[in-house]
């Protein structure tokens, strides 16, 4: 990998004067991630923060080839990409080896994008899709999606009398991803963005389909600090709410970062400084509190023992 | 040299796709499309074509990854019918926005509910707004001959728009019929090399494709959409000429027979056409100057080539193959009447929903549109401006 020195002295693929929020985690983990590929690539996005915010015409900040059609294809839009490009380098009319890339956040990946990049994925096309997760649908407003945690706060999952907010637990879409048995699969966070970098690197020299869910925060749909995004996305992985793992192959387990005891976060911790969560520090909420922080302490052991089970190479 | 082949309307259209040669399909199966992903794909486990075959997980995918592949800078193809054109609702108009020319056989097939799988025009006339080019034809041999026309229609560079060719759901896709194909080279070079524009491949010049628009310039660019239409009229009418020349079979806008000396006209789409030709023959032989149009272009509708071509009749009857519901009448004849509208002549019109849901229409009601005709121009006026025929009432 490149050092930060030489990274930074990179010049980025997704030009400066987009219009997306101080303290967005979309923004960096893109440029994270385009600093990590060092081929020419082609990227899609769905519709979402990252796409109205990086082409509002007649500007675009993408100096890559990209793409954009509409909020649920990104996958589909991408095959059809990569069939393009194999199909015109079988002929002899393109010589040049190019990266295929798409993103979405969570609502255009684990709800209305899931179908396209289920069947995308099976049908074993080179690319990296990336789903940045903020936790809901931002651009349309803060709506809850299949991403969004128990107990956070949106405007169509509100706390109320007979609610504390979403009620539902979110959907494990990076072991979904895994069950397709595809070649790489992998969580990651901004705040990790030597663990990101190194993913990416690595899903390049993969040939097949790839997945990384990269935790990404929303200051405006987690009413925190913009200031505080990357400490909040660092706390995330150390409360164990957002495990740093890969996956090969479907079922290669590895955690890549395990905190010690005195650096675990207890997640009521991470709430606090979000305010999404702010309900659940009233009188009567303890026993919701109590029960995410079983939960989590669950799928946490449950992630351990995956990769305690993984075969070794 | 020309063969004569006896195949189903799918066989003829597959053998188009082939001839074509695409360099990407992406496709889902729906009947009565399904014979046309088959065959092509057969072609493609044999080697016979060089497409990139992307078999997707539905409509909405096979559009999308047509988009993405024409965006990168490939000639691409789908197929689908009814349900499939409506799952892609949403992406017809991205691909006619981002002005990928998409060719697409369309089966046409009624839509649900209630389910049914047989033929009518639901199916494409929903999709009549999209912003795409949209060609019927009567047979497997105009179905054909539509489809390698399409291409070097939707990628003139004046027009740079997709296109579907309908034909009529198992009357013409499942139906052996005669047809003449073209010599597989004459047909390639007829066809052509793609020339993309601005291809997302071209890394060392990056574009961006499918831009978020505000008020500040959607306008223009729906509007320059619009302009983008136009040219398709001239340019089909062209490649119509060139292709004649090659085939011997003629192409305009839409056909006629016996419409120079009509008093009564029938207007109909697609198969239709056929049997309708056949009640014109009848009813000459019987002195009745009947006559027939049968629109190939629909999308853009020629409306004043066609209203030149009635101006003459004293009655017209449209044959819708879809309804409109709550409108006044069927696509076919909204568009026709308000292209008579023009003339000034108050000539009148009716409009018959027919075939709905596959429903068979032969002669005899052919006959009775025109018998209702004879009535029409007779008094100088229709008794009522949409009928329903052959439903049980």
């Amino acid at each position: 990998m490149a050092s930060l020195k030489e990274i930074v002295q990179q010049k980025p693929r997704l030009a400066s004067g987009h219009r997306l929020c101080p303290g967005c985690g979309a923004s960096i983990a893109v440029n994270q991630i385009l600093h990590a590929i060092n081929y020419p690539v082609v990227v899609t996005s769905a519709t979402g923060c990252l796409e109205v915010s990086t082409t509002p015409f007649p500007y675009t900040s993408w100096e890559v080839p990209f793409i954009h059609s509409a909020f649920e294809n990104a996958a589909a839009t991408i095959s059809g990409v990569v069939a393009a490009y194999n199909s015109l380098k079988r002929q002899g009319k393109i010589s040049q080896d190019i990266k295929f890339l798409a993103f979405g956040g969570d609502g255009g990946t684990y709800d209305i994008g899931f179908q396209a990049l289920s069947g995308a994925v099976e049908r074993g096309h080179d690319f990296l899709y990336v789903c940045y997760d903020n936790g809901a649908y931002m651009n349309t407003g803060i709506q809850r999606s299949g991403a969004t945690p128990i107990g956070a706060a949106t405007t169509t999952a509100p706390p109320g009398k007979e609610s504390y907010g979403k009620v539902q637990r979110r959907k494990d879409i990076t072991s979904i991803m895994a069950a397709h048995q595809i070649p790489y699969t992998a969580q990651a966070s901004v705040s990790y963005w030597k663990d990101l970098m190194r993913k990416v690197e690595k899903a390049m020299e993969i040939e097949g389909p790839k997945f990384i869910n990269v935790l990404s925060p929303c200051p405006r749909g987690w009413r925190s600090i913009d200031g505080q995004s990357i400490a909040l996305a660092k706390e995330a992985v150390l409360s164990c709410f957002w495990p740093l793992y890969e996956v090969e192959d479907g079922n290669k387990w590895k955690v890549n970062v395990k905190p010690r005891e005195e650096q675990k976060v207890p997640v009521a911790e991470w709430f606090k400084k979000q305010g999404r969560f702010k309900h659940l520090f009233k009188p009567g909420n303890e026993p919701v509190l109590e029960q995410i922080q079983t939960e989590i302490d669950d799928q946490w052991q449950r992630l351990l023992a995956k990769e305690a089970s993984s075969p070794t190479e | 040299m020309v063969k004569t082949l006896a195949q189903t309307g799918t066989s003829a259209m597959a053998a188009a796709m082939r001839q074509i040669n695409p360099d990407v399909v992406a496709a889902y199966p729906i009947t009565p499309q399904t014979a046309i992903v088959e065959e092509f794909s057969s072609m493609v486990a044999n080697g016979v074509v060089k497409a990139e075959l992307v078999q997707v997980e539905s409509e909405h995918s096979a559009m999308s990854a047509c988009i993405g592949a024409g965006a990168a800078g490939s000639r691409v193809m789908t197929a689908t019918s009814s349900a499939g054109l409506a799952l892609m609702w949403e992406v017809l108009y991205v691909a006619s926005g981002c002005r990928i020319p998409v060719i697409m056989p369309m089966v046409n097939r009624a839509l649900s509910a209630p389910l049914n799988i047989h033929c009518d025009h639901s199916d494409s006339m929903g999709a009549r707004d999209a912003g795409w080019i949209q060609i019927f034809s009567e047979n497997a041999q105009q179905a054909y001959d539509n489809l390698l026309q399409a291409v070097r229609i939707g990628e003139h560079e004046k027009v740079r728009l997709p296109v579907m060719i309908m034909m009529d759901g198992f009357i013409t896709s499942h139906a052996i019929e005669r047809f003449d194909i073209l010599d597989d080279e004459a047909a390639s070079k007829f066809v052509g090399e793609y020339k993309a524009v601005n291809p997302l491949l071209d890394v060392e010049h990056p574009v961006t494709h499918g831009p978020f628009d505000l008020f500040d310039y959607n306008f223009e660019h729906k509007r320059a959409q619009a302009e983008a239409m136009k040219p398709a009229k001239d340019v089909a009418l062209k490649v119509a000429q060139e292709f004649a020349s090659l085939s011997g079979r003629q192409y305009g806008l839409f056909a006629s027979h016996q419409l120079k000396d009509a008093e009564i006209a029938v207007v109909v789409l697609s198969s239709t056409g056929g049997t309708a030709r056949g009640v014109v023959d009848k009813l000459r032989e019987r002195g009745v100057k009947a006559g027939l149009l049968i629109p190939r272009l629909f999308r853009p509708f020629p409306a004043e080539e066609i209203a030149d071509a009635l101006k003459h009749v004293k009655a017209v009857a449209v044959m819708d193959r879809s309804d409109s519901f709550g409108a006044q009448g069927g696509p076919l004849f909204i568009e026709t009447r308000h292209a008579l509208y023009g003339l000034g002549k108050n000539i009148p019109v009716t409009d018959y929903i027919f075939g709905i849901g596959g429903r068979d229409t032969g002669p005899d009601q052919i006959e009775k549109v025109f018998a209702d005709l004879q009535d029409i121009a007779a008094s100088g006026k229709a008794k009522q401006t949409v009928n329903y025929l052959g439903v049980r009432e």
